[in-house]
């Protein structure tokens, strides 16, 4: 009695040391952002664990955008905006109408489309970087947002055919069918019938491929030259390019870069871990 | 009411009213192919050419023999060939293991390790860019924070974590530990809770607790999701470009390059871009093999990606 409760005590202790070990393990990283963030001395490391003067001058700084590597911040992180909305709305539009013509629709030959997908999906992107900027060049999409875009929807839509096709399974086929006995066109059942029921499920492929276009960083790094094209990862990197390093801005940029990503995952994890989770383990 | 509310209010349709009516059977065949041909043609648009014609470009590229003799002569790239392989192998497989034993760790639904699982989860949330220059900036001179850690504990200077190829990548294989291992910790946590619990009651009244659960029951049950996602995340890992690009930007001198760096200086930094893609395909002996055997997992088993 006493041993199986001093072993339960022992596992609960266990448990604690292990929770805030892996809690120190996550957050310092993160708190290095913070310490480097807030640290006044701009291009010098303090060498203590605490910053010395903690205060929001860098932060203040980006916001009025008063440095010359931070000019056009803003503006910077609106393109970050617009590539990763793009390629989501893209991804949702293009994927949701494969998945249904090759789910619903029975295409003969349809597994050869999701057995692609599922190629594009296990390669990394690395791999087709380089022929990919080559191209980009001759289409004359260098320094274009759409270049990055076309990149990102290549990437994510493998993705979304796979967990869109995998969870219309979760629907009856006879709402398709009595759909088109009262003379719905296909495009309608897609339209009307399909999207509506298929909501968790694009929310979580729409996260996905903002959160890819938000992260992603070699594309945007080869595809984006100019200042007004750039993105704020781009941007990020200038800061190792030029002669004088203020590293308190830099990491002020990377944490505001780093909210929105934070943001979605905490107000929509339920959905993300979903999407990764769904239909589980069949086999 | 129409049909269709009807089956949308009830799940399902009338079977009698279904038969009587069959209004497709009269239409033109070919109208429903035609409309399924036009929704997929998006797709299929993309990937001949984003996906097709980069990768038909690359092997052509790549297609010159001659480059492979100048790619194997290269010290720099023999190193780098032997960094990509101690990367994948070493972060992948301790990856998994480590994912493997938190996912059972969170099963707990208290709400402070509901909390936790929260808070481990934002390394999978940030941007790679971002986390790993900052884990950069952790290491790189002797005023970075684990210096300062070092030096307030121990009272004495801390190493310079860079200046050692050896000690620079491990630090490349922590930092990747770090960023995606709680990801791969969630899928295996979606696994676990798929498993019937009667599976474990019956395994109880067996005598298979602690352990001896773990081994065998819940691990069988698992190997095959197990499998699969080492698999994938050793194509992934193969092809990993920001952890080694921020976080040792292959130093000191470019001794811990993997191939996804190693290829961008080459075709970026220094103008050999069919030779940045001759690194890349050096590394199809290893990926085609991983890629048909996952392809079949997939479809052998239906296990969702």
């Amino acid at each position: 009695m006493n041993l199986a409760r001093r072993r339960r005590l022992g596992r609960k202790a266990a448990g604690a040391v292990l929770g805030v070990g892996l809690l120190i393990w996550t957050l310092l990283p993160v708190y290095n952002m913070l310490l480097m963030a807030l640290d006044d001395d701009a291009d010098e490391f303090t060498g203590s664990i605490w910053p010395p003067d903690p205060n929001f001058d860098s932060f203040r700084s980006v916001w009025t955008e008063d440095y010359w590597l931070l000019e056009h911040f803003w503006h910077q992180f609106a393109n970050s905006i617009y590539l990763g909305l793009a390629s989501m709305l893209l991804t949702v539009a293009i994927g949701s109408l494969a998945s249904f013509a090759l789910g619903r629709m029975r295409l003969r030959k349809g597994w050869i489309v999701t057995d692609f997908a599922l190629l594009t999906y296990i390669l990394p992107p690395a791999f087709l970087v380089i022929p990919f900027v080559h191209i980009m060049h001759r289409y004359g999409l260098s320094d274009s947002l759409w270049a990055v875009i076309a990149a990102m929807v290549t990437f994510a839509t493998p993705y979304a055919i796979l967990i869109l096709h995998q969870y219309g399974k979760l629907i009856p086929m006879e709402l398709d069918e009595s759909a088109k006995i009262d003379g719905a066109s296909p495009f309608q059942v897609y339209w009307r019938i399909y999207l509506p029921l298929m909501a968790p499920a694009l929310v979580a492929v729409g996260i996905y491929a903002l959160l890819l276009s938000w992260n992603e960083y070699i594309y945007q790094y080869l595809l984006l030259s100019s200042t007004s094209n750039m993105t704020v990862a781009v941007a990020i990197n200038q800061f190792f390019d030029s002669d004088e390093a203020p590293w308190n801005y830099m990491m002020a940029i990377a944490i505001i870069y780093s909210l929105p990503p934070v943001a979605v995952y905490f107000a929509l994890r339920r959905f993300m871990v979903a999407g990764l989770t769904l239909g589980g383990v069949k086999g | 009411m129409s049909s269709t509310q009807q089956a949308l209010r009830f799940g399902q349709s009338e079977p009698v009213h279904r038969s009587r009516h069959k209004p497709w059977r009269f239409r033109p065949q070919g109208s429903d192919t035609a409309w399924a041909v036009a929704f997929v043609i998006p797709y299929v648009a993309v990937f001949a050419t984003f996906v097709v014609y980069p990768a038909l470009f690359g092997l052509w590229m790549g297609s010159n023999p001659s480059l492979y003799g100048t790619l194997f002569s290269d010290p720099r790239y023999v190193t780098t060939a032997i960094n990509t392989l101690l990367f994948v192998v070493i972060g992948v497989n301790v990856k998994m293991f480590l994912a493997f034993l938190l996912s059972g760790y969170f099963m707990n639904r208290s709400w402070w390790v509901r909390s936790l699982l929260a808070i481990y989860l934002i390394p999978w949330a940030l941007p790679a860019l971002v986390v790993f220059t900052s884990i950069h900036f952790m290491l790189v001179t002797q005023w970075g924070l684990l210096d300062s850690l070092w030096r307030t504990v121990t009272g004495e200077d801390g190493p310079l974590f860079l200046t050692t190829a050896w000690i620079a990548m491990t630090a490349n294989v922590v930092a990747y530990i770090w960023k995606w291992m709680p990801f791969w910790t969630l899928i295996f946590l979606g696994a676990r809770m798929a498993i019937p619990q009667d599976i474990y009651e019956a395994a109880e009244i067996d005598g298979a607790t602690g352990t001896r659960r773990l081994i065998y029951v819940t691990f069988p049950m698992l190997a095959n999701v197990y499998l699969i996602c080492t698999l994938l995340s050793t194509v992934w890992t193969l092809g990993d470009f920001p952890t080694v690009y921020f976080v040792s930007s292959g130093a000191p001198a470019r001794l811990t390059d993997v191939l996804a760096t190693y290829g961008f200086h080459e075709a970026f930094d220094f103008g050999y871009p069919n030779l940045g893609v001759a690194a890349m395909m050096s590394a199809l002996p290893v990926l085609i093999p991983v890629v048909i055997l996952l392809m079949r997992r997939v479809r052998a088993t239906g296990v969702q990606l």
